[in-house]
C-alpha cells in the first residue's frame, strides 16, 4: 500500500475518481479487483460469500476477530439476506483489497457534534465516504465493524439470494417469483435444488440489483446466537498467530533498547552465538512502522533464542528519551493546562456570560496515566523471505499497513508479499500497529529461505507497547442558583493517539490534522449545556503512543462523568435526576439513563456493607462510537479500607443490535476491561524506560474481583453503531462516583487509591 | 532424553532438562493449544495437567516431568472435559479465546476433584487464570453448567437468556 491521505484538504486529486465510483452498479461495489481465492470446487460470488459442494456457505469477513464476535455478527447479516441453514455458515478472511476499505470511523472522525445534521456535515460524509472507498484502508476499530458491514454483507447475500433462485426458476423453468428459498435449499412444490448444485450456474448469471429483506421477515438480525468460534477456543484448535508458523520454523527473541530512543552502538554476540541451538544472530535497525531498533537470536526453540539473547552483549546509544520520567511529564501537562494552551475544539455559547452569572462554580483537575494494551497474546509474526516472495503470518488490525511493513522490511514491493490473516488473541487497538511486522521481516530477510517466528516476551509487550497516553485536565463549571450548569470550560493536555497512530501506519495527513479524539467524550456528549468550551494542548513527549480500546473516550468519560457528579452535589441532587435535567431533547440518552436507574434500584437503600464498612452506589451516562451507554456501579469499603466492586448495571441503546448475546458479551468485556484501568493501570516511567515489567506489576482484574455484571438494551430503531468500545468509558466514573456515595471522597485521579489508611 | 508421556503417548524428548515444558510441547512437539501468556507463572494460559494436576507449563522445567503424564488441552477426552467444552461453546465463553485453553484445562481439574463446586470453589481454582477480554462471569457460569450436565441435570438454555 502506498501512503495514502484521505482528509478533505486532500480531495482535489480524487474528485473525478470518486464521481467514478459513484456511478458503479451496485454490483460492482461488492467484488474486490481480484476475484477470492477459490478452491474444492467453490464458487465465489461476490467478495464476500462462497458456496461450495456440500452445500456450505463460506462468509469472507473482511474484519479482524480479535474477540469482539465480528465473525458471528458478519455472518449473521449475510446469512440473514442468503437464507441459508446457519450450520452450513463457516468464516473466512478477506483478502486484502480496497472494497473492504473503511468508512464509518473516518465519518466518525469527522468534527462535528452527533446532533449536527446540516448540509455541511452531511456533504462530509459523503465525500469521506466516497473518499475511503477509493484512497483509504482497511483498519478493524473504532468499534465500527457492524457499521461497515451492515449494508455489504446483506447486500452480497441478497445478490447470491437471487441469483441462486433464478438459477432454480431457469432450471424448472417457471418465474423467479414462484420459487422459495429457505435453509440453503430453492423449492417449488415437491422440486428442491440445494445451494451448491445450484451455485456454479448461479454465479455465471449475477443480478444487477436485488431487494433486502423487510425488517419483518429477519430471523437471524436481533436474535441472540451463539459465536461461530466458540467451539474452536474451548478445545484449543482455535488458530492464532502464535500457532500458526509452519513446522520447520525457526524462533526469534530480541533485546529491545533500555529507553526511549536508545539505538545500538555495538553488540558482540560471540558467546550467544556460540550456545546450543542458536542459528543466527542479527541486527534489526528499527523503522518508522514503530519497531525500534533490537538485535535478534533466531535459535531452535523460543526458549533457547531468549536464553542466548540474555547472552548478547550490547552498548547502546542513549537518545532525546533517556531521561524522561512521567512524573516530569506530568507537571509539565499540569503547566500547559495552567496557561490554557492549546487548540479550541469546542466553543458554544457564551462561555463568560454563564460563568459571571454563576451562583456556585465547581473545579476539578483531573489526571489518568500510560495505559499499555496487555492483550493475553504477545506480539508475534512468523515471516518467511523466499525466491522473492514475502510470507507473513500473524494476526493484525491493518493488513494494508502489515503488508507493507513486511515489503519495507525485506525490500520488496507490497504485490510481493502474501499476508495470511491469523485470529488475534486480543488486540484492544495494539495490533492498530504493524511494528512486530517490520521486526519480523528485518530479521527474516537476514536469514533467507528460512520461516522465522518473532515473538516478544510479556515484559516486552508491556514496556513497548504504543501507549495510551498520560493526560491531565481541568474542569470548571458555572451553576446557577438551584446547582444547574450554565456552562462548562474544559483543559486538557497530553499526547494524542491518532496523532501518534498516523506516525505508525505512515499516513502524514493523520499527523498533521486536529486529533480530535483527544478531546471526544468532552465535545459531543448529548447534555444541553448553554455553553462550552473545550481546549487541549497536544504535547509531544519521546513515549510512542497509538490507540487504546476507546481512544480518548477512555479517559474523557472518567473525567467528565466524575465531574458532573461534583455539580451535582453541589446542591445534593439526585445524580440520575441531575443529568436527566440536561437531556430535554435526548431521548435515546434519557431512555438509557432511567433504563439503568431503574434495573438498578437506584434510590432504594442498598444492601448493607460489612460490619464497619460503607457503600455506595455511583451512575455514569456517555456517549460514543455511535451508541449510549449509562452504568450503575455499587462498591463496597472495608473498614480497612479495601475496595470491592460488587455489582454494575449497564443499560445500551447501540442502534439497531444483530447478535443480543455478542452485545452483552461486549458489555461485560467494557465494563471488566475499564474495571482494571479503574483499579490497576498505570504505566509509569523513569530514566525513559516503562515501569511494570509483567502482570505482577500491571495488574488486570481477576475472576474474584469481577463483579455481578447485568445488562440491558434499550430497543432502538437507529442504525448500528458501535459496541466493543462502547462501555469502557464510563464504568470508571460510576465506580468513582460511588465512593463518593458511600463516604470515601472524590477520587480524581486513575487508578484509584483510597485515601489514608488504604491497605491494598 | 527425557521421557515423558504426553496425551496417553510415551515421548522422548531430546531438549535440556532446565528447558520449560510449554517451549517443548510448542516449539518441539507442535502441540500449540497450550498458549504462552507470561513466563512467569503469573496468567494461566500456559496451564496443563501434569499427573492430573493443573500446572504451569512456562515455569514447569522438563525435567520436573520426566516419567510423569502430560496432558494439554489437545488430549482431553473424558466426560467430565466434554461437559466442560460444551458448556463453553454453548454459552459462548470466549471472546478473543487466547485464555480459553487455560481456563478450560483449569476448570476441567476442578470438576473431577469437585463435582458441585461452589462460588468459592470456583474462585480458588480459577482465581489466577487470567482473561483480559473478561469472559469471567461466562466462565463461571459454563462450570455451573458442566457440573449441571455431569449430574444428569439439563444444561442451561442458549445465550442471552
Amino acid at each position: 500500500m502506498k501512503r495514502r491521505t484521505f482528509v478533505l484538504g486532500g480531495l482535489g486529486a480524487g474528485g473525478a475518481l470518486l464521481l467514478g465510483w459513484g456511478l458503479l452498479p451496485p454490483r460492482q461495489r461488492l467484488r474486490g479487483k481480484v476475484p477470492l481465492p477459490t478452491g474444492g470446487g467453490e464458487v465465489a460470488f461476490n467478495g464476500y460469500v462462497k458456496i461450495g459442494p456440500g452445500d456450505t456457505v463460506t462468509v469472507v469477513v473482511p474484519k479482524a476477530e480479535m474477540g469482539q464476535g465480528i465473525f458471528t455478527a458478519a455472518a449473521m447479516l449475510l446469512a440473514e439476506e442468503l437464507d441459508c441453514a446457519w450450520t452450513q455458515v463457516r468464516v473466512e478472511f478477506a483478502p486484502v483489497d480496497a472494497i473492504y476499505n473503511n468508512i464509518a470511523t473516518m465519518v466518525d472522525g469527522l468534527p462535528f457534534h452527533p446532533d449536527d445534521n446540516g448540509r455541511v456535515k452531511r456533504t462530509a460524509r459523503w465525500i469521506v465516504a466516497k473518499y475511503m472507498r477509493e484512497f483509504g484502508f482497511n483498519v478493524t476499530g473504532g468499534s465500527s465493524s457492524v457499521t461497515d458491514l451492515w449494508d455489504p454483507m446483506r447486500d452480497a447475500g441478497a445478490m447470491a439470494r437471487l441469483a441462486l433462485a433464478s438459477a432454480a426458476a431457469k432450471q424448472w423453468d417457471v418465474p423467479v417469483t414462484s420459487v422459495q428459498v429457505a435453509d440453503g435449499k430453492v423449492s417449488l412444490g415437491e422440486r428442491s435444488l440445494g445451494f451448491g448444485a445450484l451455485a456454479a450456474q448461479a454465479a455465471a448469471n449475477l443480478p444487477g440489483t436485488w431487494e433486502r429483506k423487510d425488517i419483518t421477515r429477519w430471523r437471524l438480525i436481533g436474535r441472540p446466537m451463539a459465536r461461530l468460534d466458540a467451539g474452536l477456543k474451548a478445545t484449543g484448535t482455535a488458530v492464532f498467530g502464535l500457532d500458526a508458523a509452519p513446522k520447520e520454523s525457526k524462533y526469534a527473541a530480541v533485546v529491545l533498547p533500555p529507553s526511549l530512543g536508545a539505538t545500538i552502538a555495538s553488540f558482540d554476540a560471540s558467546a550467544a552465538k556460540a550456545m546450543p541451538g542458536v542459528r543466527a544472530v542479527v541486527q534489526c535497525p528499527g523503522s518508522a512502522f514503530g519497531n525500534p531498533p533490537a538485535i535478534a537470536v533466531v535459535a531452535d526453540t523460543w526458549w533457547h533464542a531468549s536464553q542466548a539473547a540474555a547472552a548478547v552483549k550490547i552498548t547502546w546509544t542513549p537518545g532525546a528519551g533517556a531521561t524522561f520520567s512521567s512524573a516530569s511529564a506530568l507537571a509539565n501537562l499540569e503547566a500547559r493546562v495552567a496557561r490554557g494552551d492549546g487548540r479550541t475544539f469546542a466553543d458554544r455559547g457564551d462561555l463568560v456570560a454563564g460563568f459571571k452569572a454563576a451562583a456556585f462554580s465547581v473545579e476539578g483537575a483531573y489526571r489518568v496515566p500510560y495505559l499499555a494494551h496487555a492483550p493475553m497474546e504477545p506480539m508475534n509474526c512468523t515471516v518467511r523471505v523466499s525466491d522473492g516472495t514475502v510470507d507473513v503470518w500473524c494476526g493484525t488490525q491493518v493488513p494494508g499497513v502489515a503488508t507493507s511493513a513486511a515489503a519495507a522490511a525485506c525490500g520488496v514491493e507490497p504485490s510481493a508479499v502474501r499476508l495470511h490473516q491469523q485470529l488475534l488473541g486480543g488486540s484492544f487497538g495494539r495490533r492498530q500497529v504493524a511494528d512486530y511486522v517490520a521486526m519480523a521481516g528485518e530479521i527474516a530477510r537476514q536469514v533467507p529461505g528460512t520461516a522465522v517466528q518473532l515473538i516478544w516476551s510479556r515484559e516486552q509487550d508491556l514496556r513497548y507497547s504504543k501507549f495510551r497516553p498520560m493526560v491531565h485536565a481541568k474542569l470548571q463549571a458555572a451553576l446557577d442558583g438551584d446547582g444547574k450548569m450554565l456552562a462548562l470550560n474544559v483543559a486538557s493536555a497530553g499526547q494524542a493517539q491518532v496523532q501518534g497512530w498516523g506516525r505508525w501506519i505512515q499516513n502524514s495527513a493523520l499527523v498533521r490534522v486536529p486529533d480530535k479524539t483527544t478531546v471526544e467524550g468532552f465535545t459531543d456528549q448529548p447534555y444541553e449545556w448553554p455553553a462550552l468550551r473545550v481546549v487541549h494542548d497536544s504535547a509531544d513527549f519521546p513515549v510512542p503512543v497509538g490507540l487504546w480500546r476507546s481512544v480518548g473516550h477512555s479517559y474523557t468519560g472518567f473525567m467528565l462523568e466524575s465531574f458532573v457528579d461534583e455539580c451535582a452535589a453541589v446542591k445534593q441532587t439526585d445524580p440520575v435526576a441531575y443529568r436527566d435535567a440536561m437531556l430535554r431533547e435526548h431521548p435515546r440518552a434519557r431512555a438509557v439513563l432511567n433504563t439503568v436507574a431503574e434495573q438498578s434500584q437506584w434510590g432504594t437503600p442498598i444492601a448493607a456493607p460489612v460490619a464497619g464498612g460503607r457503600a455506595g452506589r455511583g451512575v455514569a451516562l456517555h456517549w460514543s462510537f455511535q451508541a449510549y451507554v449509562a452504568h450503575v456501579a455499587e462498591v463496597e469499603i472495608s473498614p480497612d479500607n479495601r475496595l470491592r466492586v460488587r455489582r454494575v448495571v449497564v443499560a445500551v441503546d447501540c442502534g439497531q443490535v444483530v447478535n443480543p448475546d455478542g452485545v452483552r458479551q461486549q458489555m461485560e468485556s467494557g465494563v471488566i476491561f475499564g474495571l482494571s484501568a479503574a483499579l490497576y493501570g498505570e504505566v509509569s516511567f523513569t530514566n525513559g524506560q516503562a515501569v511494570p515489567s509483567n502482570f505482577h506489576e500491571y495488574p488486570i482484574l481477576t475472576m474474584t474481583e469481577t463483579p455481578v455484571i447485568e445488562v440491558h438494551m434499550v430497543s432502538s430503531d437507529a442504525p448500528p453503531g458501535g459496541v466493543g468500545e462502547v462501555a469502557v468509558p464510563g464504568i470508571a466514573a460510576a465506580v468513582g462516583n460511588a465512593i463518593f456515595a458511600a463516604g470515601a471522597g472524590r477520587l480524581r485521579a486513575l487508578p484509584f487509591r483510597l485515601a489514608a489508611g488504604a491497605t491494598s | 532424553m527425557i521421557s515423558v508421556t504426553i496425551n496417553g503417548a510415551p515421548v522422548e524428548l531430546d531438549v535440556p532438562p532446565e528447558m520449560p515444558l510449554l517451549w517443548a510441547l510448542r516449539n518441539v512437539q507442535h502441540l500449540h493449544g497450550t498458549k504462552f501468556g507470561c513466563g512467569m507463572a503469573l496468567c494461566g494460559a500456559c496451564t496443563v495437567h501434569v499427573d492430573n494436576v493443573p500446572t504451569r507449563a512456562c515455569v514447569t522445567p522438563v525435567s520436573a516431568v520426566a516419567g510423569k503424564q502430560v496432558t494439554t488441552i489437545e488430549g482431553l477426552s473424558d466426560p467430565v472435559a466434554a461437559a466442560v467444552q460444551a458448556a463453553w461453546t454453548e454459552l459462548s465463553v470466549a471472546q478473543c479465546g487466547y485464555c480459553q485453553s487455560g481456563q478450560v484445562m483449569a476448570a476441567t481439574a476442578l470438576l473431577r476433584a469437585t463435582p458441585k463446586p461452589t462460588d468459592a470453589d470456583i474462585d480458588a481454582a480459577m482465581n489466577g487464570i487470567l482473561c483480559r477480554c473478561g469472559a469471567y462471569p461466562r466462565i463461571r457460569a459454563a462450570i455451573q453448567d458442566a457440573a449441571t450436565r455431569l449430574a444428569g441435570g439439563a444444561p442451561a438454555a442458549s445465550p442471552g437468556t
